[in-house]
């Protein structure tokens, strides 16, 4: 999915206009400064609707997977709501799911969310909210929004892609992880649906971009990683061999002139995942 | 009850992560070592994950799935060809489905 599609032809602007007048039409939107017309017609929206559809597949998937590891669907639409980090998620249902330390599945899933924080500092700036706004839009750091919102060097653009990626995300997001975890409620084997190669395919899939942009420290980085992982699973309680692969971090501070893992500029589309 | 713990403290140090970014004086971005460690962060977890999960057995055993296996190298070629998200997704549920109807792992 290219970070910004062609416009696509306006919709009959003398229709648009009459939702307009109706000022409680975009309410229910959180820190909106999008006009309806803006809204209903916005690539922003098209490209966040685009987004929201397969972020649903990854919404099914995670609330299957959370109710498979023994969260009740309840738990599951909670930390899809608040979390709302789709990584963290998978990572701390993956360590309940293993029978391993609850502290270490909230540190694996903390240290994976600290990716937000990066993205957060970039769009500070862009953005330019403060107080309530800023305290509500924080909900929204992730790595879609980012993906979405930092192409943009206009602030009414990058505002209306945020909020616009951010609500349609949110909303798909936690309804396919009700949906997910309702079904699977019901379901007697999960693994014959071959559910159990989401979790994977989801990681795959977010770090797949950092592979191929990358130079070969990234590939060292990850080897080392999954390295790590791999050796101590046998030895120490689910979720710990995944926090002590952050240790292979360090790789990226050694070296001389160590260029970046990657171009905090160059965020694309294909790098967001939830 | 402590599952719900664990719950509200990801969800509440999650949500303070995102903030303290929003937050945070953006001249932290300047700092080469401190932008590539956190960059380099990510890119060692989520490897750990896939491999964790690829080849999670029982318990802490680790162990081979054909049929899951299957489904992850159909994730890499859908990500090879440039699929969009929700078709990595689904082509690695429905080849490890398929190949598990069909007998493997």
């Amino acid at each position: 999915m290219p970070p910004s599609p062609p416009p696509f032809p306006p919709n009959d602007p003398s229709r648009e206009r009459k939702n307009v007048q109706d000022p409680d039409r975009c309410a229910y939107l959180p820190s909106v400064d999008v006009k309806a017309p803006s809204f209903l017609r916005s690539t922003a929206v098209r490209d966040g609707i685009g987004l929201g559809v397969a972020v649903g597949a990854a919404g099914l998937a995670f609330g299957t997977a959370a109710v498979t590891a023994g969260l009740s669907p309840a738990q599951a639409v909670f930390l899809s709501l608040f979390t709302f980090t789709g990584a963290s998620q998978f990572a701390l249902v993956g360590v309940v799911a293993g029978g391993g330390s609850l502290v270490a599945g909230v540190l694996g899933a903390l240290l994976l969310g600290a990716r937000n924080t990066l993205y957060g500092l970039r769009l500070a700036d862009v953005l330019g909210w403060r107080g309530v706004r800023r305290a509500v839009a924080a909900h929204g750091v992730i790595d879609e929004t980012a993906a979405m919102t930092l192409p943009h060097t206009d602030r009414t653009a990058a505002r209306e892609a945020f909020t616009a990626t951010y609500v349609v995300l949110g909303a798909f997001w936690t309804a396919t992880t009700l949906v997910g975890s309702l079904a699977t409620d019901r379901v007697a084997d999960v693994s014959a649906f071959g559910l159990d190669a989401v979790g994977p395919a989801v990681f795959l899939g977010l770090l797949w971009p950092r592979l191929r942009d990358g130079g070969a420290r990234v590939r060292v980085i990850a080897l080392l990683g999954a390295g790590v992982a791999l050796a101590t699973t046998p030895l120490l309680p689910p979720g710990v061999p995944v926090l002590l692969a952050a240790a292979a971090a360090l790789v990226g501070l050694l070296g001389p002139g160590a260029e970046p893992v990657s171009r905090p500029d160059r965020v694309s589309v294909e790098e967001g995942r939830p | 009850m402590t599952l719900w713990i664990s719950l509200i403290a990801t969800a509440a140090g999650c949500y303070l992560l995102k903030y303290a970014g929003l937050a945070a004086p953006r001249r932290l971005l300047d700092i080469p070592w401190l932008q590539r460690f956190a960059t380099a962060v990510p890119i060692a977890l989520l490897a750990a994950l896939i491999a964790v999960e690829a080849l999670r057995g029982e318990g802490q055993a680790l162990a081979w799935d054909t049929a899951r296996m299957g489904g992850l190298g159909a994730a890499v070629l859908a990500l090879v060809l440039r699929a969009p998200f929700l078709v990595v997704v689904v082509a690695a549920a429905a080849t490890t489905a398929a190949l598990r109807w069909w007998g493997a792992g």
